[in-house]
């Protein structure tokens, strides 16, 4: 239950900066919402995938006869019917579309059935024979380093490589693999055009046009003829970034020449998508007496698994944000994203930053020890500042203030302490009901955590977004490509237009790739991003309205404006409303918005590769019983630099999703992998923070708008992730004295770690 | 494997299943049979409450039932609890109060969240949050789904 600071601006006419309800709130409350898996077609086959049981074998026999002799299957395609390129991948084409004499990876894909209805589609997987040479899985990541399998190594080098500090502090951080763990499983309906020509994939992804530029490769299809439209997305988090069934869906669809549906169980799932980099850091931090940051070293090794995915991009983001939202002016640092045999590694909320920070963050509190000082003020000392320039000699050039932060954060009210101690509350107590064994040896701790996050697409890569509006009868139309996978842009791009426009009515035309690209819905960039592009579309419009009112009026133009819902002059007395203005009329734009470019590293991991940054903090409660080693996270205080708040109840959503995230990272989420095998596919033995996990959150909303911003407004999606788990485990140490360097922190972990 | 041919009553309506086999799921039939996509599955192995629907007025997840099971049985899904297309107060208040992201977990939690407050008004903070804790959403971190509840027991106690 959380205590928003500065309440929320409700009300108002669904304008910027108003707590506006989401446009798709009613269908998703009465269960009318169609995601990609409620989606059906009239005599539509269903798909399926026969995966690798194995992490390393080669394929010594595929027999798929055996499928193709069952009554109701209409097709099993492999490797050899693949038409296109045989691999995709979003950085690197690597991963093949079905493994053909060799598989990689535990779950990889070997080759697809399409049957009249799933439990035929099941019959058919069953009766295909893989004989497998089973090989020894390379799942070391350091022995990947020795064996030159790493996808991207990158150093950063910045000022005296030599310098010692008074003070030293070291340590090595390990991270598990965290799963996005969406509710809305992956899936997809594809049909295909009368007279095979083409396809249409109706499919829940995070990102159209680049799904559809790695499709059409695959088919051999120009792009113009795979059309994609965007299925309800039950949530992403960077999961639905890649490809995972579009390919397969296609295929079968062309090849069988009716519409095919692809969904996958949540076994699948876990094995169909690519998850957050393991990691291990080791870091050495040099400070003067006086805690002052002087140099940071660091040794990053991501877990890339066994194909490229987004690992080279992952890796930049960690490193070059190593020394934290610090000022620092000396760095040594190299980071190696591996090539195992684990599952691929690729986005996840946070991408790279989320396993770099709790690194820094233990870090930054051993380095509070050391001098005797409070975490806070070690923090307080270092902050980063607007024009500091950061280890890669970029100019922090955005709003960055990380002291505020720190100072709001700090002073949010504290959960009340336990009256006279701690009683027997079942719900107070770690554990819940039954589990706690003595109530004296419940103890409480507090720690904090504060994060740098880089926002949208860095290292030289071409950013933009694309959006449409059309103004017509005092109705305003938006067309975008741009991936709702729930974080809300349906109800910013109304928002945007209503402000621009003065008009009450939006209609927001369907997500499809009839227009151009939207870029991805990750890196928390689609509020600056395609809010950029609806924002100049709609001024673009708005500008066009004003040509006329000044032709009909004589006003000049630049004395027009939009005063709440009617178009006036601001010098005189003319005032019509926009519906009267547009009746008859339609004025129509498409806008593309570009970020200012960014170059791409230097060999010494320099150069301006960011685009803007944004900052949290974190202060965590918790309650830890030391014997069974049980944890309960009290309360999750945080001020976050928002630059503007433009959806008030939409920020604070993203806030609290965010920290349960970082909380499921800290104390329970981990795929458990045995020499490559994925050991707990299943939401039973995935543990995912419930409603008895739930932590009491305290909001900060630190609102200095940028000005690099197109509204103000930061990407607030990340940065909850990014430092609620340090925070966290630093309340764990407080509360136990115990050296954690591992998450997510296991009961075994506190209970059986020696004193 | 003998074909099955019984009758549902869902939404107080009753709709004919034919040439079933015997371990269908509720959840299945629901969905593929019945057309009522509402009712959303997840995890279906009874993990997550994305499936949750009421038999005879018992709060269960669809994907552990056996339809053939609940012959007779009153079922309610998500197409029944607003079927005059005016939201409940519950759906109403997941609206207005930010409780809804991607809205995956939503019709599950809103079957759990009716049922609660329709057997207990005011739930204690446990209750509340024992009765909701077999329903997992992965956007909110569930701040906004209590602030709902608090918004219906609040509607409510006004009446």
């Amino acid at each position: 239950m959380s205590i928003i600071e500065s309440a929320p601006r409700t009300g108002g006419r669904g304008r910027l900066g108003d707590s506006v309800t989401r446009p798709d709130g009613g269908p998703k409350v009465d269960g009318t919402f169609a995601f990609a898996s409620d989606l059906h077609a009239d005599d539509m086959l269903w798909g399926k995938t026969l995966r690798s049981p194995h992490p390393l074998a080669r394929i010594v026999r595929l027999d798929v006869s055996g499928a193709w002799r069952i009554a109701g299957v209409a097709c099993v395609i492999t490797a050899d019917d693949v038409p296109g390129s045989a691999t995709y991948g979003l950085i690197e084409s690597d991963q093949p579309v079905f493994a053909r004499d060799v598989v990689r990876y535990h779950g990889e894909p070997v080759c697809a059935v399409a049957a009249s209805d799933p439990d035929t589609a099941r019959r058919a997987l069953e009766a295909i024979i893989v004989d497998y040479e089973v090989l020894s899985p390379l799942v070391d990541p350091d022995a990947a380093i020795i064996a030159g399998s790493v996808f991207k190594y990158q150093r950063v080098r910045r000022g005296d490589q030599a310098l010692q500090g008074d003070v030293q502090v070291e340590g090595t951080y390990e991270l598990g693999m965290q799963d996005h763990a969406f509710l809305g499983l992956e899936a997809a309906l594809a049909i295909p055009d009368s007279g095979g020509g083409g396809v249409e994939l109706h499919v829940a992804t995070q990102w159209l046009h680049e799904d559809r530029k790695q499709i059409a490769a695959c088919l051999a299809l120009p792009e113009t003829q795979v059309r994609l439209v965007l299925g309800g997305v039950g949530g992403a988090f960077g999961a639905r970034e890649d490809i995972s069934l579009q390919v397969h869906a296609c295929l079968l669809a062309l090849r069988a020449g009716r519409p095919v549906k692809m969904q996958y169980a949540r076994d699948e799932s876990f094995h169909g998508h690519v998850h957050r980099h393991p990691a291990r850091i080791w870091m050495r931090h040099h400070a003067s007496r006086e805690g002052r940051l002087l140099r940071v070293e660091a040794k990053y090794v991501f877990d890339g698994g066994a194909y490229a995915s987004t690992s080279a991009a992952v890796l930049i983001n960690g490193v070059t944000q190593a020394q934290g939202p610090y000022a620092c002016d000396n760095a040594t640092v190299d980071g190696w994203a591996v090539r195992t045999n684990n599952p691929p590694c690729g986005a996840m909320r946070g991408f790279g930053v989320v396993q770099g920070c709790f690194a820094h963050e233990s870090q930054m509190d051993k380095l509070a020890a050391a001098l005797g000082i409070d975490p806070i003020e070690v923090r307080l000392r270092n902050a980063m500042r607007t024009g500091d320039v950061m280890i890669t000699g970029q100019v922090m050039h955005n709003v960055a203030p990380v002291e505020r932060l720190l100072r709001e954060c700090a002073a949010l009210p504290l959960p009340a302490a336990p009256v006279g101690g701690f009683d027997h509350d079942p719900l107070r107590l770690p554990g819940g009901v039954g589990m706690t064994a003595d109530v004296a040896r419940v103890r409480r701790g507090v720690g904090y955590a504060a994060s740098i996050k880089n926002l949208m697409y860095s290292d030289g890569f071409d950013d933009f977004a694309t959006a449409r509006c059309v103004l017509a009868d005092g109705v305003a139309t938006l067309k975008f490509a741009t991936a709702e996978v729930g974080q809300g842009f349906v109800t910013i791009a109304g928002q945007i237009a209503r402000s621009i426009l003065g008009v009450d009515d939006v209609d927001l035309d369907r997500i499809d790739t009839l227009i151009g690209s939207a870029g991805s819905t990750s890196a928390s960039r689609q509020t600056w991003m395609s809010g950029g592009a609806v924002h100049a579309a709609c001024v673009a419009v708005r500008l066009q309205m004003f040509a006329d009112v000044a032709r009909d009026t004589g006003i000049a133009i630049d004395r027009l404006a939009i005063d709440v819902d009617a178009v006036i002059d601001t010098r005189g007395a003319y005032r019509v409303s926009v519906a009267e203005v547009t009746r008859g009329r339609v004025f129509a734009a498409t806008e593309v918005y570009r970020h200012a470019p960014t170059s791409t590293l230097d060999d010494d991991g320099q150069g301006d590769v960011h685009v803007a940054f944004a900052f949290a903090v974190h202060r965590a409660v918790v309650d830890v019983d030391l014997d069974l080693g049980l944890v309960r996270v009290i309360q999750v205080a945080t001020a976050q630099d928002v630059g503007v708040a433009l959806n008030p109840l939409s920020v604070i959503g993203q806030i609290e999703g965010g920290i349960a995230q970082g909380l499921g990272l800290a104390v329970m989420e981990e795929i458990v992998l045995d020499n490559g095998k994925v050991r707990n596919a299943s939401f039973t033995d995935y543990l995912l923070p419930t409603t008895l996990d739930a932590p009491e959150v305290v909001i900060s909303l630190v609102e200095e708008p940028d000005p690099y911003a197109p509204l103000g407004a930061k990407g607030v999606g990340e940065p909850p992730t990014v430092s609620s788990t340090p925070a966290i485990v630093a309340a764990i140490r407080a509360a136990t004295g115990i050296d954690l360097h591992r998450v997510p922190v296991r009961p075994q972990d506190i209970a059986l770690a020696s004193d | 494997m003998t074909a099955l041919h019984y009758q549902l009553r869902v939404n107080g309506r009753t709709h004919d299943v034919r040439d079933a086999h015997v371990g269908e799921s509720l959840l299945g039939v629901l969905r593929d049979r019945l057309g009522l996509y509402g009712t959303k599955g997840a995890c279906e192995q009874g993990e997550c409450g994305s499936c949750s629907v009421l038999v005879d007025g018992t709060l269960v997840c669809a994907c552990l039932v056996l339809a053939a099971s609940v012959m007779g049985a009153a079922i309610t899904t998500i197409e029944g609890i607003s079927p005059d297309g005016v939201l409940s107060d519950v759906q109403q208040a997941f609206v207005d109060c930010g409780a809804v992201q991607c809205g995956f977990c939503t019709p599950g939690l809103v079957i759990a969240v009716q049922h609660l407050l329709d057997d207990n008004p005011a739930p204690t903070e446990l209750e509340l949050k024992e009765a909701l804790s077999g329903n997992i959403c992965r956007c909110t971190g569930y701040g906004r789904i209590f602030a709902a509840v608090d918004a219906v027991v609040e509607l409510r106690s006004a009446r």
